[in-house]
Formats: structure tokens, sequence, C-alpha cells
């Protein structure tokens, strides 16, 4: 009987190892970015579950004060109907200059996937939905930082009005321009990571992304997509080809 | 007690194996860091004070480094709020030059072998009494007389070969002591601080180092602390017998 407690404590301590290495290391999981045997890959996987691990999920980034607000570049696609910089897409480049065009009064956000009720938010819509601003630090992989007031809707309220399945685990962003990308269910529901269509008092700037950029507010900048027009959340990882980070050699977690 | 014993014991005959282990593991961590470290600067290679800092910022100083030096192309800014001295935005209009994408997953790579390390090495140090009997100065080695002696003895050329680890002299001891307990640590600590992650969950780091762009100016400064140390140790080995230093370090002795 006193050997009973010790056995299972080293049982659960060895699969606890062998399923936490697992998890570090995992290219095969479908609740994990997929490392396609790179090394790299595998490193970010590591940092993503180790921050998963040791770090509190509602922790919220530092406010700052109006005062505090910075000058900020707009870099990588500044206008996705412009061609001749960032990534541009034809079609949705196409589609946005004419939605442009009408004041975004004919621009839609598009939730759906593992949600009860998809749904389609016009900019109205979503500006009298319950509205959060904040003024933080947006941080650059590059390696520069800018302090802006973003206003907009909590993407946990935006979620909830479509009813997530209790299945769904990541939510995917899609664009105008060439990037899509996505985050986990810590980071969509956290209290900061909101929907912006307004910045420093004003409307979004088409360079920061209008009508309406993503904020995740605890990773690098790149994951706060700028003129997003589809959310779908899925139950499974998906990399997103050719438009997400992973195959082209980005990290999908970006804590650090 | 007996480890104490056994440390005094091999106190003049070279490394010991938990010595000769991470300092080989950091070693190697440390030279990817430079490595994909400096291709992260080269991105961006401007900085700052406080927690903003970009293009549109006046920058503390910038690094002769790349091809993004002095080199950045801007649409005319544009004021967020009425006043004269308002912040702006501008659109960047030709992307720079930007290996990030490999550079910065290499160097967090490395970074989680470099604290695995630093965390091994520090955990042996202190808990066998290395750190305070190996590298710690005595009161009376920190005297004038005793400091200036040694460096003296460092300048007078050829060097005599010299015995493979401790006991180390008062610069040696001064140089070792700053690199594992200042350094080593305050590179780690500044690197979290530009998390944003992980200041969310401790935002004292920002606090410390005075903000983000802060603790990456720190990082740089640091960095070249250690750039210097690494140049400085190695023509120190060049000088004191390569082959046999080399050889203490892999083989103990």
């Amino acid at each position: 009987m006193t050997d009973r407690p010790l056995q299972l404590s080293r049982r659960a301590l060895i699969g606890g190892l062998a399923s936490s290495g697992g998890l570090l290391l995992s290219g095969c999981s479908d609740q994990q970015p997929p490392t396609y045997g790179n090394i790299l890959r595998m490193g970010d996987n590591l940092t993503y579950n180790a921050q998963r691990l040791l770090l509190s999920r509602s922790a919220l980034v530092a406010e700052y004060d109006r005062s505090q607000i910075s000058s900020m570049p707009a870099i990588g696609t500044i206008d996705p109907s412009r061609s001749d910089v960032g990534l541009h897409d034809p079609q949705g480049g196409e589609a946005y200059a004419a939605l442009r065009k009408g004041d975004f009064a004919d621009w839609r956000l598009k939730v759906e996937g593992s949600v009860n009720n998809p749904k389609s938010f016009s900019l109205a819509e979503l500006k009298q939905m319950q509205s959060r601003t904040q003024i933080t630090r947006h941080t650059c992989e590059q390696g520069w930082t800018a302090i802006a007031e973003w206003t907009g809707v909590p993407l946990r309220t935006v979620l909830a009005a479509a009813g997530i399945r209790p299945s769904g685990r990541f939510v995917q962003f899609h664009t105008f321009d060439l990037m899509a990308d996505g985050i986990d269910m810590v980071d969509a529901l956290h209290p900061q990571t909101i929907l912006a269509y307004g910045m420093n008092g004003r409307d979004l700037p088409i360079g920061h992304g209008a009508p309406l950029r993503l904020r995740v507010e605890r990773q690098i900048g790149y994951k706060s997509l700028k003129f997003l027009r589809r959310i779908v959340v899925t139950d499974k990882f998906n990399d997103l080809g050719r438009a997400g980070p992973i195959q082209n050699g980005w990290a999908w977690y970006n804590g650090i | 007690m007996r480890l104490r014993e056994a440390e005094a014991k091999v106190g003049s005959r070279g490394h010991r194996l938990w010595v000769r282990l991470t300092h080989w593991l950091i070693a190697g961590a440390v030279f990817v860091l430079i490595y994909s470290g400096v291709t992260i600067l080269m991105a961006h290679p401007r900085f700052y004070w406080g927690n903003a800092g970009n293009d549109l910022i006046q920058p503390l100083f910038e690094v002769p480094l790349g091809p993004n030096y002095h080199h950045v192309s801007f649409a005319p800014a544009t004021r967020f709020f009425p006043s004269h001295n308002s912040p702006v935005t501008a659109d960047l209009l030709v992307e720079p030059w930007n290996q990030n994408s490999w550079a910065r997953s290499l160097h967090f790579l490395a970074a989680w072998c470099f604290l695995a390390g630093l965390l091994a090495y520090l955990t042996f140090a202190f808990a066998s009494g290395h750190a305070r009997r190996v590298l710690w100065p005595r009161r009376d080695e920190l005297r004038r007389k005793n400091v200036w002696q040694d460096v003296q003895a460092h300048l007078r050329l050829p060097m005599p070969a010299a015995e493979p680890g401790p006991p180390y002299a008062i610069l040696q001891k001064l140089a070792y002591t700053l690199v594992v307990f200042l350094a080593l640590p305050l590179m780690f600590l500044t690197g979290i601080t530009m998390s944003p992650a992980i200041t969310a969950d401790y935002p004292i780091l920002l606090a410390i180092f005075g903000g983000a762009q802060s603790a990456r100016t720190i990082h740089f400064f640091t960095f070249t602390f250690l750039a210097i140390f690494l140049l400085i140790h190695l023509a120190m080995i060049l000088l004191t017998g390569p082959l046999r230093q080399l050889r203490g370090m892999i083989l103990g002795n």
C-alpha cells in the first residue's frame, strides 16, 4: 500500500515528461503549429508552449496615458489597392478600392466557421457594439515600437455574438491583401484583443488598416492584421498556406 | 563538504566537468545568439530610450550596419493631432532589408539553450561554493597595488604559458565575475523585457529598465561589453598556450 502512491507519482511523472516533450516538439498534433521538420519552428513551438504554461493567460499589457502617444510609421501593405507597395492581391485590392470609394459603407466583416450563427457586420454595427479604448505599445519584429490609442470592439464580443462552438480552438483572420493569420483562443478571448476601427481618436487611417484591424497586444506587431474582411473560427490548426506566416518562414506565435 | 574538498583539491588542476559542459553549451549558444542578434539588429540599427522608438522618432544613435543604415523612404508625414508638435504617421514606401523571419526564431532557439546553460552554471557555481571561492574577488586582492601588478603582468609580452583553470588572478576574477553574474543575466533580462507577452505578466521589467526601447539599448551595450570580453578572452588563450588551454576546457587539464 505504501508503494502505490510512489509508483503512481513516478508513472505520472514519466507520463507528464513524455507528454510535455511531445507538446514541445510535436509536428503532427492538429492543435499545434506544424513544424515541417524545421528546427526553427520547433523552437517557436517550445516558446509558445512554455509561455502558455508559465505565463498568466489573463495578464493585461501596460496601458499608457494620452500624453505618451508617439509617432508610428505605417509599414507593410499601406493600401491594398496599390500594387507597388506591400503584399498586393489584385482581386482584394480591387474590392478594397471600390469599398473605400463609398467610405466603407458597403464593407462587411464576415464571421464564420465553428460558430452557431455565422454573421456579417457592417462598420456601423460594429461601432454600435460596446467598445474598448486602449493606449498600448506596438512592438514590431524589426525592433521598433510605437504607442497609440486604439478604439474598437473586443474580439470576444464579436465571437460571442456569433456563438463559438465548444470545438472551436483557433481564430483566423483574412484580409484585403495577401496576408492571413490566426491566433489561439487564449489570445482571441483576451480582453485587450480588439477589432479596432479608431486610432488616436479618429477613424483608422488607410495606412494602419482601415476600416478595421486586429490588435493582439501580447504578440509582435505583424499578428495584428490590417484590412480585415473575414474571421473564421476553426477546430484544428490551419497554417493558411502561402498567406500564413509559417510557409513564408515566419513564426506563428510571437509572444517575444 | 566532500564536494568542496574535492573542489579545493582540484583547484589548481584544470576545469571541473560541470564548468566544461556549461562553458561549451553557453559558448555555442552565444555564438548563434551573436550571429542571429546582429542580423536582427540590421533590420533596424537605431537605438532609443523609453518605451517608444521608430523611424519617425529621433534615435539616441544609429549603428552604421547593413543596408538599412540611414536608409528609410517615407511618404510625407501627417499629424495625429492638430498641435504643431503632434506625433505623426507616415507610409513606408520601400520594404527595408529584413531577415528576421529566421533570425528571430534562431535567436530565441539559441536563447533557450543559453538559458539552460546559464541556469545550470549558476546553480552549480553557488551550490558548490565555486562562485565564492574561485571567482569572487577577496578584499585583499582588490587593493590598488595588487590590481596594478596584475595589469602590468598582462601587458608584458610574450605572456608566460598558463595552467588552464583556477586559481585566477584579480583581473581574471573580475572579468569572469562581471560576465557570469552581471552581463549574462542582464542579457536574458533585457531580452525578455522586449517581449509583449512576458512584460504583460511582469511589468516590473519595464520599470527596472525604463521601457522596452531602453531595454533594447541596454541589451546592445551589454552585448558590446560581452563582445569585447570575448575578444580579450580569445586573445588571452592565444597568448598563454592555446592548445593547452583548449585541452583544459575540453578534457579538464
